[in-house]
């Protein structure tokens, strides 16, 4: 089980924390004018590297703030 | 057969124990393995495959050979001998390869617990204790850990530098902040220095195991800094005949001398590539064990050992083992080919030592190959905050491991934020060392060359995977079945690499070994269970009415994690009947409901009309406060994701229900758009779910209920008008009136303290008021086509799917999911859409049957109940352009037989909605 | 003004080697506001005034925790919700209260690292809790419809700790 640093409650059970996905998708800011292809763009489509990924996070066990963090997708290893 | 004296074993301590229905006794300090040696017993168990006769091989949690099945005082499969404790009244019998699980529930508790360090050592052999020992006296918080029931590891086993053991496990239990654990395996290395083992800590008080303690306990240990000294484990070599009882790891064969007083032959010859079997010699032979000769595979032999007085045969190896249930004799070969056969009741082989690298590599550490070790050891770079010290790193010799261990313990200390304090070591002499040989197989027989010696694969088995084309240690590890036992192949996993590297002529190192795992050993799923299950497998939530319920014969339903009131049979009477009833009298008189576990969400801030507006699909921010409005919840790609209703209390509150098992994720699903996407919005959100108490009073006389214990409340159709909420004092308490309807009756749901809900509901109780349950709540609302979140949709149906499109605000510039409704997709006529359907002979259809037409599946049923009110069976269903096929029959699957189905509008009662306001 | 029922007002709780006990109808506020010098601002730590309790929650969430019937909503300032009922507050005292809590509960409370007046929102037995620690006592501040569950899970947890040694 990972250890997840809270910005808030610090190193804190992997368990207590639901995850978000990919980080930096921001809902657009006038879906109105997207069309059907940029729209499911953004509903459906995300990274899956091998490596580092900046990826969300929420502390829902503790204080439900939600934040981003870079994880390394192979070794768990997680970096700022 | 027993020494005169000697070994750790409590000789005043008799114990008597039954194996193979024959009574055998040990001392105290025994393992079953010793006490058998003790006894004069060679065979153990047989093998899994080959049905061959198999004796004691090692000493310890190694061991491949000498599988056991324990009957008493409770049935365990598959042990090892090497580590069961003896106690008084064990009875056992050996296996054949497979144990039997106990055919009664097992009485004993098992359960887990988490601890936190700043050191955790693995491992209480002479590394590890100088490292616990550093951590100790630095006054960090340490945890020790050890398989055995002392500390020491292979000092036990050697009988050198007891006394220092005896001082340092004293020291380590003395100290506040240090928590030793004994027979505790750490099977389980995971991210973060999170490692798992597994304690146990009645199994070896046999029938006097106290019932209150659990008999094993799971560890789950979060380590700042780990010191790995989990050992080294000696090897064999693939010989013929190398399977036979008496056939035993020269390591092993010293600690059955030296901890447990056991002389494991009479007569012994010794096969050695390294100069560890040499003591195992001198110290098997001062105890009166004859020992023939030492075969040394080296050329020189050994330097160090020159004055053995035990004649040493340099660059001779075996040929041969003699005896048919076990060794009677072994026949040696020359460098020059010339034969000897020794008559010999013991053969001890030392083929060299692998480092424990299990947990390093399940840490995500590398094992490489070291030429000069003949071994796979840890390749120094773990991610990790781990430290390898010892014979886990590949150091052999007692000085240092010693001092690799209190190394160990002084980076491990410092990188924990502590200034390590050096504790004495014993200085230790050594011996000069001849480097060990890498010597994998001798010449011989390949089918009787064991080479995993639990799963019965021979020299023969690899070579016939190489010879069809395996060049991957992983590969043959599949086809032969090597190291996949019990065992785990812990000694067998370095020789199989070595010999397939031999077949196939390359370089062991280049080779590679296979992948560690979890477990390190096998664990029971008791263990890992613990207390959890039954009951406490997942929390039971309960309403504050439930021990009403219980007690007026309600059945439960599990919705989430609460339990609720399915239905309330009243004597003699089934669920069928119990449900009509409870239907007709919410439809016909008055009827209640604990709606308690809906969630509740108090959103309250200057935006949070504007916050709610983006979250549902239809108007919110033009609610009065008094008033309520039902909304619906889709995600950004517009499907449904909950409903329930929105009172607004002030221009400023609101109170938002949710359905019973999505309370949390809405919660969660606010604070992740307030915080992610609108953190401009001005609203703070929190959770009142348990705050209030729910309590739903329906059907045609609830005015009149509601009026007779709400004297002060305005009950009139227009006093109180269909969704606007009321503060009033209801039975005597503060409550809140909301007139809401999930049943199409005049209905109103009382909301008060979670502390005072019993109060009101046996007030309603003892007006004679029905209460019912969630099947007749299903089917009121089925009735009037009303959708359930989850049953009735699942994450690909969009409000207008379900005839809800009159939610969806046309005039809101945008709102989650509001997109989504124009892409094509989400345009097509085929959408499945929920609609009514009857079956044509009154059958009850089945909830999940699909509904097909020629041949087509078009969907599937959602809800399906017997109705009071229709007087028949109906139901619901997702049905592909399901509202233009209203009129029409489509086919419902019903075990073989398809059943016809007429299609209808979703709404099946009072589709003009005229009981509403009673 | 009729009787009022806790949410372990039902519960027996065994004499045992941990003395455990409901705390019923005390007050609880949760507040949730911009921080000021008022309020604890430190992750997993609280404030005592007189016999009120201030809980940080988050980094604008607190919850004041008082007597019964202490104070209203109208005491705080800020978007403040009476969440009295929703929780109710479990004490916990004995030399392996601790241990107790460490069979269920992964949040590190070694008193080097959880001292008295810390405070930590985390799961015990699976279900969401606040643990405090005061003078002489754990508080678990539980939701009311976990109550039970947790309180069975305690009470069959501490049968652990009746005998000291083993034979
Ligand atoms: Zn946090």
């Amino acid at each position: 089980m990972m250890l997840i640093p809270c910005p808030w409650c610090g190193r804190r059970d992997e368990s207590e924390f639901h995850y978000g996905g990919q980080a930096g998708v921001a809902y657009p800011s006038d879906p109105s004018t997207l069309s059907d292809e940029q729209w499911a763009k953004y509903l459906f489509f995300r990274d899956n590297p091998k490596g580092a990924f900046r990826e969300r996070w929420c502390h829902t066990a503790g204080c439900r703030r939600w934040f981003n963090l870079v994880r390394d997708t192979v070794t768990n290893e997680i970096h700022a | 057969m027993r020494a005169g004296h000697g070994g750790l074993v409590d000789r005043d301590r008799p114990l008597r124990f039954l194996f193979d229905g024959v009574e055998y006794q040990g001392f105290q300090g025994d393992t079953l393995a010793s006490a058998l040696l003790a006894s004069g017993v060679r065979q153990v168990a047989t093998s899994i495959r080959l049905g061959r006769p198999r004796g004691i091989f090692a000493a310890g949690v190694e061991e491949p050979n000498a599988l056991v099945q324990i009957e008493e005082p409770f049935p365990e499969p598959m042990l090892p001998a090497t580590t069961i404790e003896l106690y008084d009244g064990l009875v056992a019998r050996g296996l054949r390869g497979r144990g039997r699980l106990a055919d009664r529930p097992d009485p004993a508790r098992y359960d887990a617990t988490h601890a936190h360090c700043d050191v955790l050592v693995i491992g209480a052999g002479p590394a590890g204790l100088a490292a616990a020992s550093v951590a100790a006296a630095s006054g960090a918080r340490t945890i020790v850990v050890d398989d055995q029931p002392r500390l020491g590891g292979s000092l036990l086993g050697t009988g050198e530098q007891l006394d220092w053991v005896e001082r340092v496990t004293a020291g380590l239990r003395a100290a506040p902040e240090v928590r030793v654990l004994t027979r505790t395996t750490a099977f389980g290395y995971y991210d973060d220095n999170h490692v798992i083992a597994v304690e146990r800590r009645t199994g070896h008080l046999g029938a006097q195991a106290p019932a209150h303690l659990s008999r094993e306990r799971i560890w789950r240990i979060r380590a700042g800094q780990v010191v790995l000294a989990t050992g080294a484990h000696e090897r064999s070599l693939a010989f013929s005949g190398n399977d036979l009882p008496g056939v035993m790891l020269a390591g092993a064969a010293r600690t059955y001398l030296r901890r447990y007083g056991v002389r494991p032959g009479n007569r012994a010859v010794v096969l050695t590539g390294n100069d560890s079997a040499y003591a195992a010699a001198r110290d098997l032979h001062a105890a009166g064990v004859e020992v023939a000769a030492i075969a040394d595979l080296r050329p020189g032999g050994s330097a160090g050992w020159a004055e053995l007085g035990i004649e040493t045969l340099p660059g001779w190896a075996v040929a041969g083992v003699s005896g048919d249930d076990h060794v009677t004799g072994v026949t040696l070969r020359g460098p020059d080919g010339t034969e000897r056969h020794v008559d010999a009741d013991l053969l001890l082989v030392s083929g060299g030592w692998n480092p424990v690298g299990a947990l390093y590599s399940q840490a995500g550490g590398r094992l490489v190959y070291d030429d000069a070790l003949a071994a796979f050891r840890p390749d120094g770079h773990c991610r990790q905050a781990l430290h390898v010290a010892g014979s886990a790193s590949g150091a052999y010799q007692l000085g240092l491991c010693l001092s690799e261990g209190a190394a160990a313990g002084r980076s491990a200390t410092r990188a924990a934020g502590f200034e390590p304090v050096e504790p004495a070591i014993p200085k230790i002499k050594e011996r000069e060392v001849t480097p060990g040989l890498a010597v994998w197989m001798l010449d011989g027989d390949e089918s009787t060359q064991f080479v995993d010696l639990q799963r019965d694969v021979t020299v023969a088995d690899i070579a016939r995977a190489t010879g069809t084309g395996m060049r991957s240690v992983e590969h043959v590890k599949r086809y032969t079945t090597a190291g996949t036992a019990h065992d785990q192949g812990k000694t067998s996993g370095t020789l199989a690499s070595g010999v397939v590297a031999e077949l196939l002529g390359v370089d062991v190192g280049e080779l590679g070994t296979t992948t560690f795992r979890p477990p390190y050993v096998p664990v029971s799923f008791a263990a890992l269970a613990g207390r959890d299950r039954g009951m406490r497998f997942d929390p039971v939530r309960v309403t504050a009415l439930h021990q009403w319920h219980e007690a007026n014969g309600a059945l439960f339903e599990n919705v989430g994690q609460w339990k609720r009131p399915w239905y309330y049979p009243r004597d003699g009477e089934d669920m069928l009947t119990a449900v009509l009833r409870e239907c007709r009298t919410a439809r016909e008189d008055v009827a209640m409901m604990d709606a308690s576990t809906l969630g509740k969400i108090d959103v309250q801030g200057a935006d949070a009309g504007e916050f709610l507006d983006r979250l549902y699909t239809n108007m919110i921010s033009t609610l009065k406060p008094g008033a309520i409005r039902y909304g619906v919840m889709c995600r950004p790609d517009g499907m449904v994701l909950d409903d329930g209703t929105v009172i607004r209390l002030t221009g400023t509150r609101f109170l938002v229900t949710t359905t019973t098992g999505n309370a949390a994720a809405i919660l969660d699903w606010m604070e992740e758009w307030l915080q992610t996407e609108w953190p401009e919005l001005r609203v703070r959100c929190t959770s009142v779910t348990e705050q209030w108490a729910t309590v739903a009073l329906v059907g045609p006389r609830s005015r009149e209920v509601l009026a007779g214990i709400a004297p002060g409340l305005d009950v009139s159709k227009d006093g109180f008008p269909f969704m606007t909420w009321r503060d009033a004092t209801v039975a005597g308490l503060d409550a809140r009136v909301c007139r809401i309807s999930f049943s199409g009756e005049l209905a109103y749901e009382i909301n008060v303290s979670w502390w005072d809900a019993l109060t009101l509901w046996e007030t309603l109780a003892a007006l004679g008021i029905t209460p019912y349950g969630t099947e007749t709540m299903h089917v009121l609302r089925a009735e009037k086509g009303y959708p359930i979140i989850g049953q009735d949709t699942d994450g690909t149906v969009t409000p207008h799917d379900l005839g809800l499109g009159w939610a969806v605000s046309k005039k809101k510039a945008d709102f989650l999911g509001k997109r989504s409704f124009s892409r094509a997709e989400n345009s097509r006529a085929d959408r499945k859409q929920l609609v009514g359907l009857l079956s044509d002979d009154g059958t009850l259809l089945t909830e999940g049957a699909a509904l097909v037409v020629d041949r087509t599946s078009l969907g599937h049923v959602t809800s399906s109940y017997h109705s009071a009110a229709l007087g028949r069976t109906f139901a619901l269903g997702l049905v592909r352009g399901g509202r233009d096929l209203v009129g029409q029959t489509i086919w419902a699957t019903l075990g073989d037989e398809p059943t016809p189905v007429t299609i209808t509008g979703s709404v099946l009662y009072d589709p003009e909605g005229a009981r509403r306001d009673g | 003004m009729a009787e009022q029922n806790s949410p372990l007002g039902g519960f027996r709780f065994p004499e045992g080697p941990v003395t455990i006990a409901e705390i019923p109808f005390l007050t609880q506020i949760n507040i949730r506001k911009e921080p000021d010098s008022s309020l604890p601002l430190s992750a997993g730590t609280s404030s005592r005034s007189g016999d009120v309790d201030i809980l940080w929650l988050g980094p604008d969430e607190w919850l004041a925790v008082g007597p019964p019937g202490g104070f209203t909503e109208h005491h705080w300032e800020g978007s403040v919700v009476d969440v009295s009922a929703q929780r109710t507050t479990i004490s916990l005292r004995g030399p392996h209260v601790r241990d107790l809590l460490a069979l269920g509960c992964a949040t590190d409370l070694h008193p080097g690292v959880f001292g008295v007046g810390a405070c930590v929102q985390t799961t015990l037995a699976h279900a969401p809790v606040i643990i405090l620690r005061r003078e002489s006592e754990f508080w678990v501040l539980v939701r009311a419809s976990f109550a039970t569950h947790l309180a069975g899970w305690l009470v069959d947890a501490s049968r652990e700790f009746a005998v000291e040694a083993l034979p």
